[in-house]
């Protein structure tokens, strides 16, 4: 052996371990396992908003040539839902369909023309009930209700008080107060969902491939409305076409695909069309957030009221998490010591809303950051210079209860003051063109999952055999943000040794240990803690073995680029092999294990809902937007834009950067131009080209600085660096818009009617001012 | 009613009776197995499913595979040679162009058809070219960044 090559180490920008199968077109998706025996499974839609079923004829259908499955509610009397005291939802409607798209009943067949026939045979007789599409219609007094145990449409109600907030009010030098409404978003992932079950029947075992981040719950919920045991279940992940919330619960059409597949007694592949991704929807609801802010003359934010109300779609998901998400995230990125806020999730009769990319906290950051600008404004301070007079001071618990051990708050913003030329630039551009900006942070893993076992957060495996390679299992569902590549360069970096040695073998309920999922942004913390751990207890065998090859203390062992010596004596170097062989023969194929738990201190409040925005560690970041605003035809150009993110420690900094660049980009769909709209609970954005997501001729360049605090518990020091970035840019644009032409919007999406709209309206008032 | 069509895909010639109503993603999908070619939409939304007809980029899932009579049809798993990544294969995956991979196949084959019209584009053309792309993890910045280094590759190989 000679001089130990140079090994990857945390820290260096690699490429993604599963990257070749993605360029070359190898990567398997769900809907690419097509095989030749697989039935074709179709949903049949509610064509109402709110009806009474009366009678599902399933006859006609069943008694098609080719159809080999027909399943209606009737089928699944189980109710299921991501949070233990909410389930009400089924994967069929029972008795009562709550909104138009959903599942009523589905078909498998041996082709997907039969499947469609099939489908068309089927003869409804529903009953209309008088439906409520938005959240005032919800909560009018004389509404119909949607399920019977919530009383005027009330899916969780919070109220939440810290401090003094009156005081905090009356010592304020200014208090302003707005109503910012915010339009409901989809993830648009770009595969659409789909499913494939394959039942045998003389097993009695299910294996199933789907779409989804969370594997884990998918088993757990098969297990529930299939009334079969979790151990008769094999949940299979394959490649993921993106996610950013949407499969982050069971889904539907994942039981009903099962469903379908143990009444055929075989294989049925599901795929839904792009429509039908839509209608499954789970985004981020529609949500109206009256903010009121106290601040002394110098920008300190004296008291902070909130109150929100989210129409939430017509069952429970992830709604009363988003809610109390939207209160706790008001917490943790700047100093406010009395907050008082009331939180509404309302069911309406609209798809479901759950979990997206920065659950809970966009629309309420985004309404706090505008109206911190306009305050900012008003008071003659700069925006900067507000944000800096709030700042928290790291280690520190905020008032309920959020532990802050890392903080880069104010060097993110330094970082895009200097980048952005802000000094010599704001407020000195041309007519029509200006610079905005704003704050965000975001949870690196809830500290409680919805699912609490009592178990450890995450589990990795490891197992080094005969051929000195080494693999790596983890149930963490790399849905393309690179968890898979986090957990191999974990491993690569503590036991010092090549990526190519290393294999990664992912979600796969037969062979890897249990993962929650991937969602909160919890999979680089805790997985990746839990792969370091396995890697040190395999590095300690190893080293273990060389001590007593090369008759030394194992403390004097180095560990370095595949190979072990003795301190301070070169001669005697065992190669990786060679250490590997030799540990082997203590005991033959070795494997170990690496597990991660949160500190209780990091799990929050002992107040009802204090468990929701609990974590080990806040990323934060900071960015300004520059636009040009065409007044003539409302139209917002986003010229550049500078984002900052303080991920504690970039482990790979070419994922982090990838990472805050799409989540950049998907706040600005979310501020520019996405929105899903319905017209008597009827979708008419249900398409690619409806629903507008930003294409690359309107994206601007972005560019990325990044932060690291060495947080004391993150792996490496990491904190999340794939939601954070997401929120700061809605408000950081509109703050954009108000430094360009004057105008302070209080809606989301700024398409271009709503911006023109705005400003007739704005120019009318100021009229009727000179006027009167 | 089905026809007999002559094609070339990723330069093996086939010959296949194919359904006047087959659209060519589905031939490619289904009847190939060449999964590489994703369908992202209902039908010319998205992009993801751009191959090469004659060189040019085309929508397999707006296209019928029986008007592909004659052509020269290359999809993503007939990139690179001998096991070897093509210039943009290689730049998308060590520029991080793609993340869940889902559009990927799409954008480089859109690109591909780019380069072969504009071995060195800028940023406009880029963009102009791409624009029918979606990509929703990205935010294109990195996308653009690597049809940008695998001209440059190409350029310096030239």
């Amino acid at each position: 052996m000679t001089k130990p090559r140079h090994f990857h180490v945390a820290g260096t920008p690699v490429p993604l371990v599963d990257g070749l199968e993605k360029v070359t077109g190898r990567a398997r998706y769900t809907a690419d396992l097509t095989t030749d025996d697989a039935l074709v499974g179709r949903i049949l839609r509610a064509p109402r908003g709110h009806a009474r079923i009366i009678r599902i004829d399933t006859s006609r259908a069943k008694a098609l040539e080719g159809v080999r499955a027909v399943v209606t509610g009737a089928d699944c009397a189980q109710s299921y839902g991501v949070i233990p005291i909410a389930m009400n939802e089924y994967p069929m409607a029972r008795d009562v369909l709550r909104y138009r798209g959903e599942p009523l009943a589905a078909v498998a067949a041996i082709d997907a023309k039969t499947a469609q026939a099939a489908l068309d045979l089927i003869e409804l007789t529903l009953e209309d009930l008088p439906a409520v599409y938005t959240a005032k219609e919800a909560r009018a007094p004389d509404a119909v209700q949607l399920h019977p145990d919530k009383q005027g449409n009330l899916e969780r109600e919070v109220h939440h008080s810290f401090g003094d907030p009156e005081a905090g009010m009356a010592k304020a030098d200014l208090v302003r107060d707005e109503v910012f409404s915010c339009a409901e978003v989809n993830h648009a992932q770009m595969e659409p969902h789909a499913a494939l079950a394959d039942y045998d029947p003389e097993r009695g075992h299910l294996t199933f491939h789907s779409v989804s981040q969370v594997p884990f719950y998918v088993h757990l919920t098969l297990a529930r409305c299939l009334g079969m045991e979790a151990a008769q279940i094999r949940v299979v992940q394959p490649f993921i076409g993106g996610g950013f919330g949407a499969r982050t619960e069971t889904l539907n059409f994942e039981i009903i695909t099962a469903l379908l597949a143990r009444a055929a007694g075989g294989k049925v592949m599901m795929h839904l069309t792009r429509e039908e991704s839509f209608l499954t929807h789970r985004g981020r609801p529609q949500t109206d957030v009256a903010l009121k802010i106290g601040m002394t003359d110098k920008g300190k934010i004296t008291a902070v009221k909130c109150e929100v109300v989210m129409a939430g779609g017509a069952y429970a998901g992830y709604g009363l998490v988003t809610i109390l998400y939207a209160g706790a995230l008001l917490h943790g990125i700047y100093d406010i010591e009395n907050v008082k806020y009331d939180g509404y999730r309302v069911y309406t009769n609209l798809p479901p809303c759950g979990a997206m990319r920065g659950h809970g906290t966009v629309d309420v950051r985004h309404a706090f950051e505008c109206l911190l600008d306009r305050m900012a404004h008003e008071l003659g301070l700069d925006p900067f210079a507000v944000r800096r007079a709030n700042l928290l001071r790291a280690p520190t618990f905020t008032p309920n209860d959020l532990m802050v051990n890392s903080y880069g708050l104010g060097a993110c913003l330094d970082k895009v003051e200097t980048a952005s030329n802000w000094y010599n630039r704001k407020g000195k551009l041309p007519p029509g063109r200006g610079l905005g900006m704003a704050c965000s942070h975001y949870v690196s893993g809830a500290a409680k999952p919805v699912h609490w076992t009592g178990e450890p957060h995450a589990v990795v495996s490891m197992k080094l055999d005969f051929d000195a390679s080494i693999t790596v299992l983890t149930g963490a569902a790399d849905i393309g943000q690179g968890s898979s590549t986090i957990v191999a360069v974990a491993a690569a970096d503590i036991l010092s040794v090549d990526m190519s040695r290393i294999r990664v073998i992912a979600g796969d309920s037969a062979l890897t240990p249990k993962d929650n999922g991937s969602y909160s942004s919890r999979v680089t913390f805790m997985v990746g803690n839990a792969a370091i751990e396995a890697a040190r207890a395999l590095r300690q065998k190893l080293v273990l073995a060389a001590a007593k090859k090369l008759e030394s203390l194992p403390e004097d062992i180095v560990c370095e680029g595949e190979t072990f010596s003795v301190k301070g004596s070169a001669q005697s170097m065992l190669s990786f092999q060679e250490v590997a062989l030799a540990a082997l023969a203590e005991e033959g194929t070795i494997t170990v294990k690496g597990t991660f738990t949160t500190p209780i201190k990091a799990q929050g409040g002992k107040h009802r809902g204090g468990a929701v925005g609990s974590t080990m560690g806040f990323s934060y970041g900071a960015q300004v937007v520059e636009v040009t605003v065409d007044i003539a035809t409302g139209l917002i150009r986003i010229d550049k834009v500078w984002a900052a993110l303080d991920c504690g420690f970039a482990i790979n900094p070419l994922a982090v950067e990838g990472q805050i660049e799409g989540s950049v980009w998907m706040g600005m769909g979310q501020a520019l131009s996405e929105e899903t709209r319905f017209v008597n609970g009827l979708a008419v954005h249900a398409n690619l080209l409806d629903y507008r997501v930003p294409t690359m001729v309107e994206s601007p360049d972005i560019e990325v600085h990044i932060v690291e605090t060495i947080d004391p518990l993150g792996p490496f020091g990491a904190k999340e660096a794939g939601e954070g970035a997401l929120s700061g840019f809605p408000p950081a644009l509109v703050n954009a818009v108000a430094d360009a032409i004057g105008l302070e919007a209080n809606f989301l999406p700024m398409t271009p009617d709503r911006v023109l709209e705005a400003l007739i309206k704005q120019r009318r008032a100021a009229k009727r001012k000179v006027a009167s | 009613m089905k026809r007999i069509v002559s094609l070339n895909i990723n330069g093996k010639p086939v010959e296949d009776a194919i359904a006047d109503n087959l659209l060519l993603i589905e031939y490619l999908r289904e009847t190939r197995r060449l999964t590489g070619t994703k369908q992202g939409c209902d039908g010319g939304e998205c992009g993801a499913c751009t191959v090469l007809i004659n060189g040019r980029p085309r929508l397999a899932c707006i296209t019928l595979a029986s008007t592909c009579d004659g052509a020269k049809i290359e999809t993503i798993e007939g990139q690179g040679e001998g096991g070897r990544l093509s210039a943009l294969q290689r730049a998308f995956h060590e520029n991080l162009g793609t993340q869940c991979g889902f559009c990927t196949p799409g954008m480089i084959m859109a690109s591909e058809g780019l380069l072969r019209q504009n071995p060195d584009p800028d940023d406009a053309e880029i963009k102009a070219a791409l624009g029918g792309n979606i990509c929703r993890c990205t935010g294109y910045v990195k996308i653009i960044k690597s049809v940008r280094a695998a001209a440059q590759q190409s350029a310096g190989a030239a």
